[in-house]
């Protein structure tokens, strides 16, 4: 039996507006004593100012190289409870749509095998079941098997790709992020649970260029969805944002990067030169009544996104400016498994997509997978005489 | 015995989604903010879907779960949706029923909000509640964070929408790096080798090469490593390849804010936060330094952006001396990039401002 733990401090952290994790952990101490044991233990982290968990440790289920992460209490005798409490990541499905009824089994699961905290969701978009001691397990995932839930990444492998609302409720979205997130993550099961890669390799899939999961920012591969013709324009429904008050000159024409708005206040008119749009996505987002993104609609794929370990936070870099993106999705496909092939052939341990293309160079890279260089790729071309020739060209 | 099954994938999502998203999926038309907290969503059927977004603090219990299970039976027939940013979304498809869940919801204590020009709920990583690589906590922060500047959450009135992250240390689990205010914690002091640990537990060369900054060497004497304190920045790469390496000080150890990024390529394009406070302590549980430097740069960019203009816009436009000179914030050596490619962040013209 834990004993009852003293939290002065986390006390201080039920009040005020917005939501309290403390009220949660307490919720669940009334049931579990290793909920408690957290909460004894947590506020010995806000006595001390410093974490209390052991470095590692590896656990995991059969059939799976990843998935649950080991973690360990370095002070087991203390709070014997949480001696052993690890995580499980649960593949959650697209978009994180779900019914009450596949939750409650969910959470029934969960107050079965663990300490029945968990977080909705986790960065990188799964479920985190946080917290079940080594001989639960198994149990649990056996469970959670026959309950329809899988596994999500960890380790060296491809982690749980995630994806944006999509066109489940957004009239932005230009591909089926949700479609497409899925066809993705059952084609790349062993890569998803079974690490074996450099390290780790992520995919994010956003369905326009607000980028609502972040790709560009996280992900060594980044699905952006975008199109290749010309902004859709309903005339009376500009009018009528005109007429109800939005300053459509400031407020939209002016903040367009490219200038390729002009705004006719008497006659209420706008025209958009659609060739030097560059689909930001600004004037949609202001005005979505009246513009919508064109009919030819695909991806640009990024890549090399991450964040700074080991060698520096990097931003993805256009690969592909438009790819079309239909069922069974077989082009996208097979470039990232040519990506893949690549960076796992030629990656040091521990180096993300993006290191190995700064260290080896982008024009080896678009010669490996077999892509012709193209200027939307850069935001500019190099400014220094250090470039080289194959042999071959010099002749 | 039955083989275990493995490798089936997530639930389907189609079996997920709500009648009214299946019948007009792909087929929406536009959406508008009803009022800070709510959107409507109209479809070429004529069709609405009601979305009322609900912060949650991310940690949650199975019995909150159940809680808004019970909500969302009661008033969207058994559907909910989670956010890329930890909200909890109540989706409806008839109108009568917005008012009511809404002030149930109220009645309940969830706080609505996040949408338009709001600061959504921040992303944030485990902290010390269950990592073993932080240097800060991450919920207890982003609690006393957002009941500071719950106002800004609970209604749309900032120029832009702003977008907080929180990584409790540089492993930056969540794209904080890339955010109008990131809060990254950090430690200050270099790894205290313990060669047993090492000798026992450690891959030597792979320790060395998970270096950045090249400051870790064989130690053939002990079988184990050196480090090079003055190269060590203190990133913890180290610790995560081996745990006799470890960083983390309750001194050492605290918060640092990072302003300026942005994902969405809208106007601009993506960019990353930059350094404007190297460190901050942890003075928990409240953080009480971190809340009023945070609540001091949105507050300034509130007042003087143009609308639309997210903070790192703001920034472009008036240049970043005056960023500081607006924010009251010193600018330190710590500030001045000396990593890799450090120079492209030195400025090469006499035109600026004082």
């Amino acid at each position: 039996m834990a004993k009852e733990s003293k939290t002065p401090l986390l006390d201080q952290l039920e009040e005020g507006p917005w939501p309290s994790f403390v009220k949660e952990i307490k919720r669940a101490a009334q049931k579990k004593d290793s909920a408690k044991d957290l909460l004894g233990q947590l506020e010995r982290s806000y006595n001390d100012r410093i974490g209390h968990w052991k470095h590692g440790g590896i656990v995991g289920v059969k059939g799976y190289g990843g998935g649950v992460i080991g973690r360990y209490s370095d002070l087991p005798e203390e709070f014997p409870a949480i001696a052993e409490f690890h995580t499980f990541r649960v593949n959650m499905p697209s978009a994180w749509f779900y019914t009450t009824d596949k939750l409650r089994k969910l959470c029934d699961v969960w107050d079965k095998h663990g300490s029945g905290l968990t977080n909705m969701h986790g960065a990188t978009g799964d479920i985190i079941l946080l917290g079940a001691p080594t001989e639960e397990l198994q149990a649990c995932f056996d469970d959670l098997s026959d309950i329809g839930f899988d596994l999500g990444g960890s380790g060296s492998d491809m982690r749980t790709p995630s994806c944006c609302v999509g066109p489940a409720r957004c009239e932005f979205a230009c591909i089926d992020t949700l479609n497409l997130l899925r066809e993705v993550t059952l084609e790349f099961q062993d890569e998803l649970h079974r690490p074996m890669f450099p390290y780790k390799s992520k995919i994010k899939i956003s369905g326009c260029a607000n980028d609502c999961v972040a790709a560009v920012a996280r992900s060594d591969i980044s699905v952006i969805g975008t199109w290749r013709d010309s902004i859709q324009v309903d005339d009376a429904e500009v009018a009528n944002y005109a007429n109800s008050g939005l300053d459509i000159q400031s407020e939209v024409a002016d903040l367009c990067p490219t200038g390729c708005m002009k705004w006719d206040a008497e006659a209420k008119k706008l025209t958009i030169d659609n060739g030097e749009c560059n689909r930001c996505m600004h004037c949609i987002n202001v005005m979505c009544k009246a513009l919508r993104p064109g009919k030819e609609k695909g991806a640009t794929i990024l890549v090399g996104g991450k964040a700074p370990i080991v060698r520096g936070a990097l931003l993805s870099w256009v690969l592909v400016p438009f790819m079309k993106m239909d069922p069974p999705y077989t082009e996208f496909k097979d470039l990232v498994r040519r990506i893949w092939e690549w960076w796992d052939e030629n990656g040091k341990m521990r180096e993300r997509l993006g290191e190995l293309i700064n260290r080896l160079g982008m024009r080896t890279f678009l010669e490996a997978v077999g892509l012709p260089p193209v200027p939307q790729m850069v935001s500019m071309p190099r400014a220094n005489p250090y470039y080289f020739w194959d042999p071959e060209e010099v002749k | 015995m039955m083989a275990a099954r493995t490798d089936f994938g997530p639930p389907d999502y189609k079996e997920m989604l709500p009648p009214v998203i299946v019948k007009n999926y792909g087929q929406w038309k536009y959406h508008e903010q009803v009022k800070p907290g709510v959107l409507k969503h109209v479809a070429e059927s004529g069709d609405e879907l009601y979305t009322v977004r609900v912060g949650s603090g991310r940690l949650v219990s199975t019995d909150w779960i159940r809680d808004v299970c019970q909500i969302a039976d009661q008033f969207c027939d058994g559907h909910l949706r989670f956010t890329s940013r930890h909200n909890l979304e109540f989706l409806i498809s008839d109108k009568k029923q917005v008012e009511p869940l809404i002030a149930h919801l109220k009645a309940q204590g969830y706080p609505i909000g996040g949408t338009g020009h709001a600061i959504s709920n921040p992303v944030h990583t485990q902290g010390w509640i269950h990592c073993h690589t932080p240097a800060t906590d991450a919920s207890g922060i982003v609690k006393s964070v957002m009941d500071d500047l719950f106002e800004y959450f609970a209604d749309s009135k900032l120029p832009a929408y702003c977008r907080i992250s929180l990584a409790c240390c540089l492993n930056m689990c969540g794209a904080v790096h890339c955010s109008d205010i990131a809060i990254l914690g950090i430690h200050r002091k270099p790894p205290k080798i313990n060669h047993e640990v090492v000798r026992a537990k450690c891959e030597i060369p792979n320790v060395i090469a998970a270096c950045p900054t090249g400051a870790i060497r064989p130690d053939p004497k002990e079988k184990s490593l050196t480090v090079n304190e003055e190269k060590c920045m203190y990133c913890g790469n180290c610790y995560t390849m081996c745990p006799g390496m470890p960083l983390a000080d309750p001194v050492g150890d605290g918060v640092s804010i990072w302003v300026g990024g942005k994902i969405s390529s809208a106007r601009t394009p993506p960019k990353f936060s930059r350094l404007v406070i190297p460190y901050l302590p942890n003075n928990p549980p409240r953080w009480p330094e971190v809340t009023s430097a945070v609540r001091n740069i949105v507050e300034t960019w509130a007042a003087h952006a143009h609308k639309h203009e997210r903070m790192g816009e703001w920034i472009d436009r008036i240049g970043w001396e005056r960023f500081f000179s607006l924010t009251g914030i010193p600018f330190t050596m710590q500030l001045i990039d000396d990593y890799t490619l450090a120079s492209e962040t030195y400025r090469s013209t006499p035109a600026f401002k004082w």
